[in-house]
């Protein structure tokens, strides 16, 4: 009997732990559904209820600043910056698995600190550099950009994965005759597809929900990633909840499906880089 | 990244100034504001950006560390675990951005189911728009993110979890320890290194938190700057101001504050 008591209170306090997690977020799909006067007093009033798509076309089509826009330009930036990264990356991290190299024990050192510097640390060379080159408002600087700060601990996830998979396949492909780019790109590659799926789900959401290299490189309206544009949809003396909070909805949209998709590559990757990193 | 600490040297004019701009910074109000520490959060500036982060730390870390790990030891034994995990960690996965937003939405007078639960719950005359009022921004925005980011805890905890053996806990249960004991005694101990994760991550995000803050309070740090951070703050400078010396001043104490914590991390790792 008292087994089944602790049983019931302890999935009361999960259930309600989910309850209130979840409320924000139903809260803003809630006010996205509905025109804005029917939830000017809270969403929760069922009253009268008219669920509408009319928000999301206001929010796509916005007048100053349209999220249709916003959501292809950062699926223009975040498709390269996940890609370039990872083939440079692994390439780099099979070379620390495998080759050894006098200095190479302090390169590996070095890329480590470099993930835990700040993206502030770099705003100011960066935005000088990237004026010099005429690359402030174009997204091959800002691609270059991401895959430069995704390089590091890429390299990182992708070294320790190479240092589990089994060295016999490798030397007998070698005792073949095979050169060390075949062996990568025919052997370690397709084996390594699960972290490479893992990266890649990772590498794409930091880039999609990055906001501070794009606020420091991107200015032209008409370039504007979405992430940009949420803010600024704000408006200054109005607030039109139900657009901005339809233009939220869309913006999580694509994390929330690649995360609901490919969960399993998600979590590990998350895990890994964490844990045994 | 050599070049900023280079640039955090010298002066606007070009000279070589020391550290005059460390001890400048320093004293700037949106930095450090403890003259007058009887207000609290309502002067302008609030208490300085630094002191802000400082609070943003002492706050967020232990509620966001407990409450993951409490629910991930909770979880084990309920159904539908998954479900509620994917729920806690929605937070993790959504753009800090537009957490911001949810936040400000979540808070604001009339439209928040904060207020609303609060007037349901008959204190009524509480209910503001938290997050515009510079006594609560800071600690209404503090609390949003830890909304957001128990997901971590949870996720690695849970992991974690996994990797203890059944049999611990059957010895101990034999042994007739108490819960307590068995969770101070087993649970914990075994679960360190998930803690050192756990808490470094989260140190630097702490650290680093500026999206939530942009979008959530405004670019100014939310009104008179009450809830302004080492971050934002680096970034009015340098892209507002256009003062980049002090902003790469601000950049540089913000990673030496980082680099502390990954040191100690480090460290850690290698006696491992």
């Amino acid at each position: 009997m008292k087994i089944r008591k602790t049983t019931i209170i302890i999935h009361i306090i999960a259930w309600s732990a989910a309850l209130i997690w979840i409320l924000p977020f139903l809260s803003v799909l809630m006010t996205s559904i509905r025109p804005f006067d029917e939830v000017l007093f809270g969403w929760w009033n069922f009253a009268e209820f008219h669920p509408t798509f009319s928000n999301y076309f206001a929010a796509w089509n916005h007048r100053d600043f349209p999220l249709g826009v916003g959501i292809r330009n950062s699926f223009l930036v975040a498709i390269p910056s996940t890609f370039i990264p990872i083939l440079v990356a692994s390439l780099a991290a099979y070379g620390f698995a495998r080759f050894s190299l006098p200095i190479r024990d302090y390169l590996f050192g070095s890329v480590i600190l470099l993930m835990a510097v700040p993206q502030q640390m770099i705003a100011v060379p960066i935005f000088q550099i990237m004026s010099n080159l005429n690359l402030v408002d174009n997204y091959i600087g800002l691609i270059l950009v991401h895959s430069a700060w995704g390089l590091a601990w890429i390299i990182l996830f992708m070294r320790n994965f190479f240092l589990t998979l089994p060295i016999e396949v490798e030397e007998a492909a070698k005792v073949d005759g095979a050169s060390d780019f075949e062996i990568f790109y025919k052997i370690v590659l397709p084996m390594s597809l699960p972290a490479l799926a893992s990266v890649a789900v990772l590498q794409f959401m930091w880039v999609w929900n990055d906001y501070f290299l794009a606020l420091i490189l991107i200015y032209n309206s008409g370039s504007l990633l979405a992430t940009q544009r949420i803010p600024l949809m704000r408006g200054v003396f109005f607030v039109d909840w139900g657009v901005l909070s339809a233009a939220s909805v869309l913006v999580m949209l694509v994390p929330v499906l690649l995360y609901a998709f490919l969960q399993r590559y998600y979590i590990r990757g998350m895990i890994g880089w964490t844990v045994k990193g | 990244m050599l070049q900023t600490v280079y640039i955090s040297f010298f002066s606007r004019s070009g000279e070589f100034a020391g550290l005059s701009n460390y001890s400048e910074v320093l004293s700037q109000p949106e930095i450090l504001n403890v003259g007058n520490v009887s207000q609290g959060l309502a002067q302008p500036h609030g208490l300085g950006a630094l002191i802000h982060n400082m609070i943003w730390i002492s706050i967020h870390l232990p509620l966001s560390l407990f409450s993951g790990l409490i629910l991930a030891i909770i979880l084990r034994d309920v159904k539908g675990a998954s479900i509620i995990k994917s729920i806690i960690f929605l937070g993790m996965v959504t753009p800090m951005i537009v957490g911001g937003i949810i936040l400000r939405f979540t808070f604001e007078q009339n439209v928040g189911i904060v207020n609303g639960v609060l007037n349901v719950l008959g204190l009524g005359q509480f209910t503001r728009s938290w997050i515009e009022d510079p006594q609560t921004a800071l600690f209404a925005l503090i609390f949003g993110s830890v909304w957001l980011w128990t997901g971590f805890s949870l996720i690695v905890y849970s992991a974690g979890l996994t990797t203890i053996p059944k049999e611990y806990y059957e010895a101990a249960k034999m042994d007739g320890a108490s819960v307590f004991r068995t969770f101070f005694r087993i649970t914990l101990p075994l679960l360190k290194p998930m803690t050192i994760t756990v808490v470094t991550m989260t140190l630097l995000w702490e650290l680093k938190i500026f999206d939530i803050v942009y979008s959530g309070a405004g670019p100014g740090g939310g009104f008179g700057g009450a809830a302004n951070v080492l971050a934002l703050q680096m970034w009015v400078w340098a892209f507002r101001a256009f003062n980049f010396n002090w902003a790469a001043t601000v950049a540089t104490i913000l990673t030496a504050l980082t680099l502390v914590v990954t040191i100690w991390m480090t460290r850690y790792m290698v006696r491992k």
